[in-house]
């Protein structure tokens, strides 16, 4: 080609760069993506923080690390409101696996906080601790399994959304919430306060010394339950199949309802089970705020893992310990939590965005050029 | 006179998806008053070139000139701006609007929107390329060359001068096609470049003035239609003369397998799809059928695998062993299966339907039989030996039995899945369009493939789209044309001609060679 005919016809409109989708990556490069993606947030959070507030950026991240380490109660903490996320990311995942868009996590957990907290309230003192403790568990379950299993139901009867049905639930369940505290608590201030708080019944037992150890202990059970669920299991592959393509599984004779309907459910289910661990094992008490959003931040654990639970792990602990972070922040340095959330905002935004620089190539005007010749 | 300048020339284009390289330094160049066919099996990249110069693909690498000036199409807007307008294989059209409401669909006239005028412009178009069009004809109701009809005029409305098409004559009969062509050389003559994409050599042949050949992505070369012949473009096209050549067996000890009377079915939109269909499937034999695209091919195979709902009408299966005669009808393909009745199934869809397109090739061969045994568990170790078997066997071009299947090309995906419904040792074998996007020596894999099992005592099914193949390949032709059995004919005797004819008939009449299998009561 002749180079000269090139540079006669400069008066192009040509894209400065376009987009090409990769043909693969090693997992190392992947890696290497991410971690540089992290360590440009933290640098631009850095300008941000000392161009806002003139602070050293060090000082910043060192506080923010200290959110979560500087105690063994900080410490602890971090693992119990780690597992908390983690449980409603595990109970979201089959779910979203099956492109069930359950965003009604946050309902279903208060659901079954709820129930059980009634349990807590009516029976109180007249059943021994432990059988009151499997009762709240039968009961949180079932509310679960019953709140998640109504928008799976429609769905597979009549094919409606299950996003906003879902979400819809959520606010059904907050104000039912709302009303049972009204009810429960005469005086009108509506808050519940801790229950049972002289004679401990309906809490879990201290393990270890710890308060959260049986919390923990079972969302852990439950996170290797869950790979293997997904992973080796009849049940899995079907969630899978079902997720992937409708048709096919049809087309093999997989009742895409039943599927559908169990796999919602099973989601409900374990929603239900953080409730339990809420009321049981840390909270005592409920409020429409309990589940504090987890529900959805639980959306983007699972995403963030490609819906490994072993990698969720990983992405809840780092959620939680940018929360904690960013509190710390706000309170030793006395800024407002904006910017402890800006923050936090920019990482998570770096993280999601370095995935699609793992999937596609971008190629810059002249590069292109010298690639044609 | 000075030497013509291309009305657009392509120099070097490159364009890659991933791994596959779709078109690699590609140059071509069209000329005002020519039609150019670019000519090329399914997936050497004709469809991809041609969508880069509409706009919908920006390329990787190399230049296109329009009238000698260099060019950029970035945007579909760039491609109607420079003149060009492309008619996709699937129509790009708003169902409940009128022919000239699509036609003006998207376009930005400054003066006011006249329904009427427009209309009458449509209709200016029609008379001079000798379209037949009613352009307040809603498009749900028109048939599929009315729509493309629509598709032509589109662009000819938006002041094209540079036609694409891909693959129009796909979908449309042998009479359908003619009216088509006399079109195209109008368009021709009225000084427009016409650029066709095909891979049917006859038509190439009968309707252009030169012949750019593609060959896996790679550009081969442009002759003058008047100076070659059938055999050298087959040798461009595909490297090497092939023949089909399939050494087809007289049936043997042909036992009624699948016998089908009646049968209703009307679709979700409550459209009737299939009407009093009736014929017999016998073990020994390929019955083919023809039809055009749509005509109900589709809900005829899904019914029988129970995938589609019917109405009235039967569908009795006759087991070789126990010689019980089951009622397929209305059974789910769970049913199905417990009665013991080996039915298998390619669908034309595979990767929507007969695969998982993100999960792995031993994985998808455990489609079929993941239920098996009592553990919760899944037993991972024999589809995976069977994914090894099928990779050799048929000579799947794979990295690994852990590769996605979407990542493999079209003749692989469909060996894995022909491959995989093999292996249930079926008794009836049903395979729609198992060859639709296969390169030439893909799809004799798979017509020997049919061939053996027919070879083997199955009672195969083939719904396919090319009728020369299905005049080699197949026992019998049933021909189904709007959900009705046209005919049924004796595929030794039967001429393209006849099936044609068939294929374009509404009303049921008895078939030319009928014989006795299918007979109406």
């Amino acid at each position: 080609m002749s180079e000269a005919k090139d540079n006669s016809t400069q008066k192009l409109h040509e894209p400065l760069l376009h987009i090409v989708k990769r043909a693969g990556i090693s997992r190392p490069k992947a890696w290497l993506i991410r971690l540089l993606a992290i360590l440009l947030a933290l640098v631009l959070n850095a300008l941000i923080i000392y161009w806002l507030t003139g602070l050293n950026p060090i000082a910043v991240y060192k506080t923010m690390i200290d959110g979560s380490f500087s105690t063994k109660r900080k410490f602890w903490v971090l693992l119990q409101n780690t597992a908390m996320l983690l449980c409603i990311a595990l109970a979201v995942t089959p779910a979203f696996k099956m492109r069930f868009w359950n965003l009604g996590a946050e309902g279903q957990v208060l659901i079954g906080a709820l129930s059980s907290g009634a349990l807590m309230f009516y029976i109180g003192d007249k059943l021994p601790s432990g059988v009151l403790i499997l009762l709240m568990l039968v009961c949180a379950l079932i509310s679960g399994i019953i709140w998640a299993g109504i928008p799976a139901l429609f769905k597979a009867r009549f094919g409606t959304n299950e996003t906003l049905f879902t979400l819809m639930m959520n606010y059904v369940a907050i104000q039912l919430v709302n009303t049972m505290i009204a009810v429960w608590v005469p005086s009108g201030s509506g808050v519940l306060g801790i229950m049972n708080s002289k004679t401990n019944t309906g809490w879990l037992p201290t393990i270890f010394g710890q308060k959260y150890a049986i919390n923990i202990i079972v969302v852990a059970v439950l996170t290797v339950f869950m790979f293997i669920y997904l992973k080796y299991s009849k049940h899995g592959y079907e969630i899978a199949v079902v997720g992937e393509s409708e048709n096919t599984a049809r087309y093999i004779g997989i009742n895409v309802r039943k599927v559908v309907i169990r796999t919602a459910a099973l989601s409900g289910c374990i929603a239900g089970l953080a409730g339990f661990l809420l009321m049981a094992g840390s909270a005592h008490t409920v409020s429409s705020t309990i589940a504090g959003g987890n529900g959805f931040t639980a959306v983007l654990v699972s995403w963030l893992a490609k819906f490994n639970p072993f990698v969720m792990v990983l992405t809840s602990a780092l959620i939680e310990f940018l929360q904690k972070g960013a509190g710390e922040i706000a309170q030793a340095f006395r800024l407002s939590n904006d910017i402890a959330d800006i923050a936090t905002g920019i990482i998570l935004f770096f993280i999601i965005g370095s995935e699609f620089f793992i999937n596609y190539r971008v190629i810059f005007r002249h590069k292109a050029h010298k690639e044609g010749k | 006179m000075p030497v013509p300048v291309p009305a657009i020339e392509l120099k070097n284009i490159t364009k890659t998806f991933g791994p596959i390289v779709a078109n690699k330094d590609v140059c071509l160049s069209a000329f005002r008053g020519e039609i150019l066919a670019l000519l090329g099996e399914n997936g050497s990249g004709k469809t991809t070139l041609m969508n880069m110069i509409a706009g919908i693909y920006y390329p990787d690498a190399g230049q296109i000139f329009i009238d000698g000036q260099e060019v950029v199409i970035a945007s579909p807007k760039d491609a109607f701006r420079y003149k060009i307008g492309m008619i996709h294989q699937h129509f790009k059209l708003v169902d409940v609007f009128s022919a000239a409401e699509n036609i003006v669909l998207g376009l930005q006239e400054s003066e006011r929107f006249d329904l009427a005028k427009v209309n009458e412009k449509v209709r200016t178009i029609s008379e001079t390329y000798g379209f037949e069009i009613d352009p307040t004809k809603k498009i749900y109701e028109m048939s599929v060359s009315e729509k493309q009809t629509v598709e032509i005029i589109k662009v000819l409305y938006r002041g094209a001068d540079i036609l694409i098409l891909d693959e129009p004559t796909a979908v449309l009969t042998p009479q359908e096609t003619r009216k088509l062509f006399a079109v195209l050389r109008r368009m021709r003559d009225a000084g427009k470049a016409v650029i066709i994409i095909t891979h049917k050599l006859h038509e190439v042949l009968a309707l252009s003035d030169k012949v750019a050949v593609l060959r896996k992505g790679v550009y081969i070369g442009t002759v003058l239609t008047k100076d070659t012949n059938e055999n050298e473009l087959t040798e461009m096209m595909v490297g090497k003369k092939v023949s089909l050549n399939i050494d087809r067996a007289e049936p043997k000890d042909p036992q009624d397998r699948l016998t089908v009377k009646d049968l209703d079915a009307v679709s979700r939109e409550g459209i009737k799809v299939l009407d009093d269909v009736s014929f017999v499937a016998r073990s020994g034999e390929i019955l083919g059928i023809a039809g055009i695209a749509g005509s109900g091919q589709r809900e005829l195979l899904e019914a029988i695998a129970g995938l589609q709902k019917v109405g009235s009408g039967s569908i009795i299966y006759h087991d070789p062993k126990t010689g019980v005669d089951e009622d397929l009808r209305n059974k789910t393909p769970l049913e199905i299966r417990d009665l013991g009745v080996r039915l298998s199934f390619v669908p034309e869809d595979r990767l929507g339907m007969g695969l998982v397109g993100d999960m792995d090739i031993a994985d998808n061969m455990m489609l079929r039989s993941y239920t098996k045994g009592h553990s919760v568990f899944l037993e991972r170790k024999s589809p995976k030996t069977l994914a090894e078997q099928i990779i050799k066997q048929l000579e799947v071009v794979t990295p690994g039995v852990s590769t996605p299947v979407r990542r493999l090309s079209g003749g692989n995906v469909q060996k894995i899945l022909v491959g995989r419904e093999i292996a249930a040792a079926p008794t009836v074998f049903m395979a729609a369009y198992p060859v639709r996007g296969l390169d030439i020596n893909s799809s004799y894999m798979i017509y020997n493939l049919l061939n053996a099992q027919k070879e083997s005592g199955v009672a195969v099914i083939f719904v396919g789209e090319d009728l020369d193949v299905l005049l080699e390949l197949c026992d019998r032709i049933m021909v189904i044309g709007s959900g009705r059995i046209t005919g049924i004919v004796d595929a030794r005797t039967a001429t393209k001609e006849e099936i044609g004819l068939l294929m374009t008939k509404s009303e049921h009449i008895e078939g030319l060679h009928e014989e006795g299998g299918a007979k109406h009561e």
